[in-house]
């Protein structure tokens, strides 16, 4: 086990070092050049040659990518190119929000979805499971401008119990952003439900229809057991991957609702880079989400890798 | 036996599930008493009904099943009106089941000690320390070594073979006044299998439970059985005590499933197997008449007017044929002489020398600490064939037969040493045969289902060869298409058939037509009939037999079925751990002096007559990892004639004996023979009719 994750863990590391060559070459590569993209349009050329010269932007290209993994590895992200702010204090704090909103969602949409996806399972092709399947494919497939704008409609501006826009004050406290985060953790959940429910309810029918299962009802157990012991505890391994996996996908990619609600997050903050062409802060907000991923991925494989003894103990 | 109060009493069970077709009265009117201590063998194809028939015993229907009529006592207590809640109270306690695989049958994330403990903390009310004690009481019952390790273990540690004892100790460990064993063994292998047969002939003695035994295999009913009950399409055909039933057969369809079974003493030489015509009816589609008419060779016409009765016809022994009296008369093998063929030797078209195959195991850090290991699937094997010549390959599951099969095709490339076909060097590889080369050799696989592709027609797989290999024109292909059909005996209209539209068996036809559309000298069968019904076998035996006959096609016979490759075979090869061990003529292989290991296989095979009295030679434990195999002899781990320390450092010397019989072993020749005298088939005669 402790090898399996050693090796997981290098494989991140080459994850993360590909993704970085990809992300510095389409940032600071293709879409022509930095120093024009800086100094706009009008400006000189000799403007122009002096922040190359400064930027380093004259070296080989092997240097400028070692310049700035060197940099990133020791925390200086560089300055947004907009604001000249250090990049690193924003990402993080936007990663904070998004950490908070991510946790939030995973809080409601995974209890919400195995529970529904096992009684799905358990009324099999009945009423029940007619009525989770058929929602849970309605909301994976609703996209978040759609609901999220429904939600905002009847929760917040009908109802009024929330509010509708959730841009918070960067220096407050978790429970005063509480109300902030409610609509948009519960759009996100929809999607998420979806899946959780869909999964659990494929993964449950599945290990009720295997041998073991049938075993241990013919040892006359308590349904209760059957069900704890010998059926969920298998079922809910392919769960497990995908709420792991989601992770990333909640920090990352939630660019959508984040618009929306007008939600401080990473996905945010990577749009507002893309569309001011702010590069450092599009380098440093895409290695911080691939990074998300990578990790949610190694956390899927280590929990899937503790609860199936196959791979815990070994042949 | 019968004297006894039976514990398990059925009477009149018929049970129909609800489909989109109407009701289908899957199981009728079937009546039947088990005692206590009396193992019952339930035998039939697939789809007569047995499964069903168990399930329906024990309650454990799927919703759309359901018990029409009948009832089931069970000392007493009438399963059959029992509510939901009181069957579960049956489940576990009175009653339990050992299913087939064992592999699926166990919870993978759970504690084998803790799965036996878990029905005994229910019905018996232990506290959980007094059950995981009692757990490995258990497996000690059921001969584990090391039960108190094995009960800390998962299963994917555990063989198939400790897997399915640990399933008997599960079931036993209530002391259920009836269990039911749904084929336990069919997915062992035959050494296994008699390990297992034997315990559990010892453990019922002693417990006194009543079972239903359910299997399709006839020896394994003669092994272990009391009595049998031959069903079909849901209906009883005979039944009675065991010696009764297998030496008189008063039902057509009893004695053509046993006629159809391969023997341990006769070959595709001088028999024809018999198989049963036709198929099993589905239960809506079932004749007016006696249900098996429409396949038996002794129908009349006022079979086909009225069902018959089953009725007593001797001392407790019941069977439904009307013609009893005809059958009595009859000569009891149906069997065909078949002319014998001349021996002649073809000329040599494989040579295969020192085929070894290592596949490399990179165990991480312990591959840094240990260095690089491998697995030697096949370790030094050296075969020849000949046209017209079949060589069967046989031992245990894990052995290499597969992965040498798949180095002479190519589709596992060889570590080193030679092929040879029909003189010209073999590449290791498929992908860098020539075309002319490939079409040289072809395969047979074990799943037809999974080796022809579902989308497309029967007839495209058998068509694709001719195109690909053999460059026919379109015309050309059509032609030999529906010959090929007509020499598997396939009518013309399931060319365009699609698999699913086929049954296994014709499956597997098209899989040989295939075989045969690229005009192979060389055949590798890899258990092609291992999946199938007896009286499939039967005649797909037959059609290979005959198609060799007519094509001249050597083919290389792998099979875990003893009795199958025998038939089939002119030269049997034994392999163990990647190694050959004894090779000869299938006469010769089969009569002492024999290899231990062949004496050992030999010994397990399930002959379908309880007459016999096969010698108890067991092996113990499973196959050794081929990560560490033995010193000296890789055999002396389990080999019950191990002589000595030579065994255990030396490799054994190849001992040759008259018609190229070789033996690899430290006994000498003459010592082997006195030791193992008589053997098995001199025995077999004594018994009476084999």
């Amino acid at each position: 086990m402790g090898l399996y994750i050693l090796r997981r863990l290098g494989f991140i590391f080459l994850t993360l070092f590909l993704a970085s060559v990809i992300i510095f070459i389409v940032t600071q590569f293709l879409p022509g050049d930095v120093a024009r993209i800086i100094l706009g349009q009008f400006a000189t050329e000799a403007a122009i040659d002096n922040l190359r010269e400064e930027l380093g932007l004259n070296q080989p290209a092997y240097r400028q990518y070692l310049n700035w993994a060197g940099g990133f590895i020791r925390g200086d992200w560089g300055d947004s190119l907009v604001s000249r702010m250090p990049v690193r204090p924003i990402v993080m704090q936007r990663l904070g929000n998004s950490i908070m909103l991510a946790g939030l969602a995973l809080c409601i949409y995974v209890p919400l979805g195995i529970v529904l996806g096992v009684i799905a399972a358990l009324k099999q092709n009945k009423l029940p499971d007619q009525l989770i399947s058929g929602l849970s494919m309605a909301f994976v497939g609703l996209p978040e401008f759609v609901s999220g704008l429904l939600l905002i409609t009847f929760l917040a501006i009908g109802a009024g119990w929330f509010p509708a826009n959730s841009s918070i004050d960067p220096d407050a406290k978790f429970f005063e952003s509480l109300p902030y985060l409610i609509l948009p953790a519960v759009t996100v959940s929809l999607t998420g439900l979806g899946y959780v429910a869909r999964m659990t309810r494929s993964g449950t029918i599945d290990v009720l229809g295997s041998d073991y299962t049938r075993a241990a009802e013919l040892k006359g157990l308590p349904g209760r057991q059957v069900l704890v012991r010998h059926v969920l505890r298998n079922s809910l391994l392919p769960t497990v991957t995908i709420v792991a996996m989601g992770i990333g996908w909640l920090l990352g990619g939630l660019i959508v609702t984040e618009a929306v609600y007008g939600y401080p997050g990473l996905g945010r903050l990577l749009v507002y880079g893309i569309q001011r062409q702010d590069l450092p802060i599009i380098q440093a907000a895409s290695m911080i989400v691939v990074a998300a991923y990578s990790f949610s991925n190694l956390a899927a494989d280590i929990i899937y890798g503790l609860l199936n003894p196959r791979i815990r103990v070994g042949g | 036996m019968a004297d006894r109060e039976p514990v398990l009493k059925v009477e009149n069970l018929t049970i129909t599930y609800d489909t989109e077709k109407g009701p289908l009265h899957t199981v009728r009117n079937v009546s039947l008493q088990i005692a206590p201590g009396e193992i019952y063998g339930l035998v039939g194809e697939s789809g007569s009904g047995k499964t069903t028939f168990a399930r329906g015993v024990v309650r454990y229907l799927p919703s759309n099943g359901k018990i029409t009529t009948g009832r089931i006592s069970l000392s007493g207590t009438d399963l059959a009106t029992l509510s939901h809640k009181q069957i579960r109270k049956v489940w576990g306690s009175r009653v339990t089941m050992v299913h087939q695989d064992p592999n699926a049958s166990i919870n993978p994330s759970m504690l084998i000690g803790d799965q036996i403990a878990e029905a005994m903390r229910v019905h018996l009310g232990l506290n959980k320390k007094q059950a995981g004690q009692k757990a490995i009481e258990m497996l000690n019952k059921v001969r584990m070594p090391d039960p108190e390790l094995v009960a800390r273990r998962y299963a994917h540690q555990l063989s198939g073979g400790m897997l399915q004892r640990v399933l008997i100790a599960t079931a036993m460990a209530t002391n259920p006044e009836f269990m039911i064993m749904d084929e336990p063994t069919t997915a062992l292998d035959v050494t296994t299998e008699a390990v297992i047969l034997d315990l559990i002939r010892e453990l019922m003695s002693e417990y006194n439970t009543a079972i239903l035994f359910i299997t399709h295999n006839l020896g394994v009913i003669a092994r272990i059985c009391d009595r049998i009950g031959v069903l079909y399409a849901g209906e009883l055909m005979e039944e009675g005590p065991i010696h009764e039933v297998f030496r008189n057969r008063l039902h057509p369809y009893t004695r053509g499933l046993l006629g159809c079974v391969p023997r341990v003493d006769a070959s595709k030489k001088s028999i024809t197997l018999s198989s049963i015509p036709g198929f099993i009816p589905r239960p809506n589609q079932l004749p007016p008449g006696c249900i098996f008419a429409p396949r038996c060779d002794l129908v009349e016409e006022a079979c086909q007017l009225e069902r018959p009765p089953l009725v007593e016809i001797g001392p407790s022994h019941l069977s439904s044929c009307r013609r009893v009296d005809c059958l009595r008369t009859r000569t009891k093998e149906v069997e065909q002489a078949r002319e014998e063929r001349i021996e002649e030797l073809g000329p040599v078209v494989l040579e295969a020398r020192n085929i070894k195959k290592y596949f490399p195991f990179s165990g991480g850090l312990t591959a840094l600490v240990r260095g690089k290991k491998s697995v030697k699937a096949v370790d030094d094997i050296s075969i020849r064939m000949r046209s017209s010549f079949t060589l069967g390959i046989v031992g245990e599951s894990g052995c290499g037969k597969t992965t040498l099969a798949r180095c002479i095709a190519g589709l596992e490339e060889a570590t080193s040493g030679e092929i040879d076909l029909e003189g010209e060097h073999l590449d290791y590889s498929v992908s860098r045969r020539e075309p002319a080369v490939l079409k040289k050799i072809q395969m047979v696989f074990q799943n037809p289902d999974a080796s022809l592709n579902p989308q497309l027609p029967a007839g495209y797989s058998v068509a694709r060869p001719l195109t690909l290999l053999r460059n026919m024109s379109k015309k050309q292909v059509q032609e030999r298409v529906k010959e090929l059909f007509a020499a598997v005996s396939l009518p013309p209209d399931y060319i365009d058939r699609l698999p699913h539209e086929l049954s296994g068996g014709e499956k597997q036809r098209v899989a040989i037509a295939r075989a045969f559309a690229a005009d192979p000298v060389l055949m590798i069968c890899d258990e092609p009939i291992s999946s199938l019904d007896v009286s499939v076998q039967a005649s797909l035996m037959n059609l290979l037999a005959e198609l060799q006959g007519t094509a001249g096609t050597a083919y290389l016979f792998i099979s875990h079925d003893l009795a199958a490759v025998r038939h089939l075979s002119d030269w049997i090869a034994v392999v163990y751990l990647g190694r050959l061990w004894e090779i000869g003529s299938a006469e010769d292989v089969f009569v002492p002096p024999y290899h231990p290991y062949t004496e050992a296989l030999l010994s397990a095979i399930p002959i379908p007559d309880p007459d016999i009295e096969q010698d108890r030679i067991r092996l113990k434990g499973s196959v050794p990892s081929a990560l560490n195999v033995p010193p000296g002899c890789r055999f002396h781990t389990r080999c019950p004639r191990k002589i000595g320390a030579v065994c255990e450092t030396e490799e054994p010397p190849w001992r040759e004996m008259e018609g190229g019989h070789r033996i690899c072993c430290h006994i000498p020749i003459d010592e082997l023979k006195t030791l193992q005298g008589g053997g098995l088939l001199k025995k077999a005669g004594q018994g009476g009719n084999r």
